[in-house]
């Protein structure tokens, strides 16, 4: 284990090698495979209140640690700290960087140990259950056999989801947060835009940028403004931005005249900075090849039988048109088939998919209150 | 939460937690801020679930550290499978459900027994109240005005005891509630139980099923 830095005595983050090759749904094997990761808290004598919470797609394991790339302080400081709902005080917090990432953990940037070269297009295509199998080598790695809860967002509940199918019994409380238990043809509609405009900048060079050099900047800023909009919900955006422009009267030209245009650029050129385009079509692919259900021959909730002893905490928002609030019930009505122990909220917001990355009470409240009476049974 | 649907308060809880099996399987219909599971999971020991319509109920239940998802009687009891539990319970909801008799149906496919309450619209206040006026009754137990109450399949005794035996339930127990009496059991063919109970809870189960354990209606009234 190399241990990079230890920004504060109960926080670590570093670079775990997995000791064992990794089997991909593809078929093919991956060797070599490393994870990038952080910690928060310290692990209990009984190990029994560790606490892995997955990324979204573009997230990474700074849940609550300064993001060395942007100097920004995590993705969800307000819900992992001392004190707060996921209480570094009492739980030992996991966060990894996804399998396909670019953070630091094995992606298609990342050296074929093969070859010597950058694996590019070469990397083999990778799912959601690949993300989970790695996380779970890694969090055995770290000498955690039970985790005391998965919990995730977006991707992040996708992981959680795949977690409770194929690792149920290594987990005692499972938290799925705006997510979807497949993704629907308007996802990869969407994911095929992005891809696409990634695909079509020059710079791109069939995925072999790395070697070459260069970076396909525009396809990937294109990308991120598209799916963008889809973390956003219609009147949010409209109130923040409605018809405003950026200056007096219109250029009458192509410039960015309207302040949503401008915004939108903004998020693209900040992206890109920090994200790797091949890791982006990668990451969406596994998105887009989602479905739980599958390996159940169509059924969620045969999918879902393993877990029937986990208990469940799954909140959707009202606003949220890119996993609206209808996926979760399909999730919540299999565990309830499944015999599960599923508690489930609608939460009022207007702020769309990005709202369970922000400050809402309610959800805050409904996770404190899951957390505490799970905490309770299991003695924590 | 949402307004409760019956203004009394909740007597009929009492007779519920005395009902219920300890340590049984239970799933509360409209179970508002979850009051009645957790005084069964306090008392009884049961293994609770809930389904609850509005969020801040929900978010009460989780606080609470129960296990309820935010659904409706109408919509999310077919997805539960055939016995998946001990009883139902739908205290004070039935009349607030588009479709009674298939809820009731319902519960009694998925759980073995069902315990139902509800304000009966035969009791005598709700009668003199129409005759006198002359318009929607306005009760201590149905206080909210004909144009706001969700209340939209009321029924009497007499009402609920004929679906019962359309639906080919067992009338186990039948009792009589009120927020200022305690409970008392009631034959509940009885005429005049229809004109004196304010509001009825029943024990109810399937004729065709062979029961677990032998009913035991003494349990009610103990």
């Amino acid at each position: 284990m190399t241990v990079l830095s230890s920004p504060r005595p109960d926080q670590t983050e570093g670079v775990l090698r997995l000791q064992a090759p990794l089997r991909l749904d593809s078929g093919q094997v991956l060797r070599e495979v490393e994870i990038a990761y952080c910690t928060y808290g310290r692990l209990n004598a009984d190990r029994s209140n560790a606490v892995l919470i997955c990324h979204a797609l573009t997230g990474d394991q700074y849940v609550a640690s300064t993001n060395p790339v942007t100097g920004r302080p995590g993705w969800w400081p307000v819900m992992v700290g001392p004190g707060r709902t996921f209480d570094t005080d009492r739980y030992f917090i996991i966060s990894t960087n996804v399998l396909g990432g670019c953070m630091g953990s094995t992606g298609p940037s990342s050296i074929d140990p093969d070859t010597g070269q950058p694996y590019g297009l070469s990397f083999p295509v990778i799912t959601i259950a690949d993300m989970v199998r790695a996380q779970a080598m890694l969090v055995s790695q770290l000498g955690v056999e039970t985790l005391f809860c998965v919990a995730g967002g977006s991707m992040g509940g996708m992981q959680a989801l795949e977690w409770a199918r194929s690792h149920a019994e290594r987990m005692f409380t499972c938290v799925l947060l705006a997510t979807a238990p497949r993704h629907s043809a308007q996802n990869i509609a969407f994911h095929e835009v992005g891809r696409q405009a990634i695909m079509a900048d020059p710079d791109w060079r069939g995925g072999d940028y790395v070697r070459q050099g260069v970076r396909p900047e525009k396809g990937l800023a294109v990308a991120r403004m598209a799916a963008h909009i889809t973390y956003l919900s219609e009147p949010a955006l409209q109130r923040k931005f409605g018809r405003e422009l950026q200056r007096d009267g219109l250029s009458w030209g192509f410039d960015a005249d309207f302040q949503v245009e401008s915004y939108l650029r903004h998020q693209g050129a900040a992206f890109v900075d920090r994200f790797d385009a091949n890791s982006y079509l990668y990451i969406t692919r596994a998105l887009d090849y989602f479905d739980l259900a599958q390996s159940a021959g169509g059924r969620l909730a045969d999918a879902l039988a393993a877990a029937a002893a986990v208990r469940f905490c799954v909140l959707s928002f009202s606003s949220d048109w890119l996993y609206p609030t209808s996926e979760s019930r399909v999730i919540v009505r299999a565990l309830n088939a499944a015999g599960a122990r599923a508690s489930f909220v609608e939460i009022e917001s207007d702020k769309g998919h990005d709202a369970f990355l922000l400050d809402e009470p309610v959800m805050r409240d409904a996770l404190n209150g899951f957390l505490d009476a799970a905490g309770a049974a299991r003695g924590l | 939460m949402a307004e409760p649907l019956y203004a009394a308060d909740r007597e009929d809880f009492r007779e519920i937690v005395r009902l219920v099996r300890p340590g049984a399987r239970v799933l509360d219909v409209g179970c508002g801020n979850g009051e009645l599971l957790q005084l069964l999971r306090d008392e009884k020991q049961i293994d609770g679930r809930g389904i609850e319509i509005g969020a801040e109920g929900v978010s009460a239940c989780l606080a609470r550290g129960l296990a309820v998802i935010q659904g409706d009687a109408d919509r999310d009891l077919s997805e539960y499978p055939p016995a998946s539990f001990d009883y139902a319970i739908l205290s004070q909801t039935l009349q607030a459900v588009r479709a009674p008799k298939d809820v009731l149906s319902n519960l009694l496919r998925l759980a073995e027994r069902a315990i139902v309450s509800f304000p009966n619209f035969g009791h005598w206040r709700v009668r003199m109240s129409l005759l006198a006026t002359g318009r929607m009754p306005d009760t201590r137990s149905l206080p909210i005005p004909w144009y706001e109450t969700p209340n939209i399949h009321l029924c009497t005794l007499r009402d609920f005891t004929e679906l019962c035996a359309e639906l080919n339930l067992r009338i186990e127990a039948s009792s009589a509630v009120s927020p200022t009496h305690p409970a008392r059991a009631i034959n509940c063919q009885s005429p005049i139980e229809n004109w004196r109970s304010e509001s009825a809870l029943f024990l109810l189960s399937r004729k065709s099923a062979a029961l677990s354990a032998p009913a035991r209606p003494g349990d009610l009234f103990a």
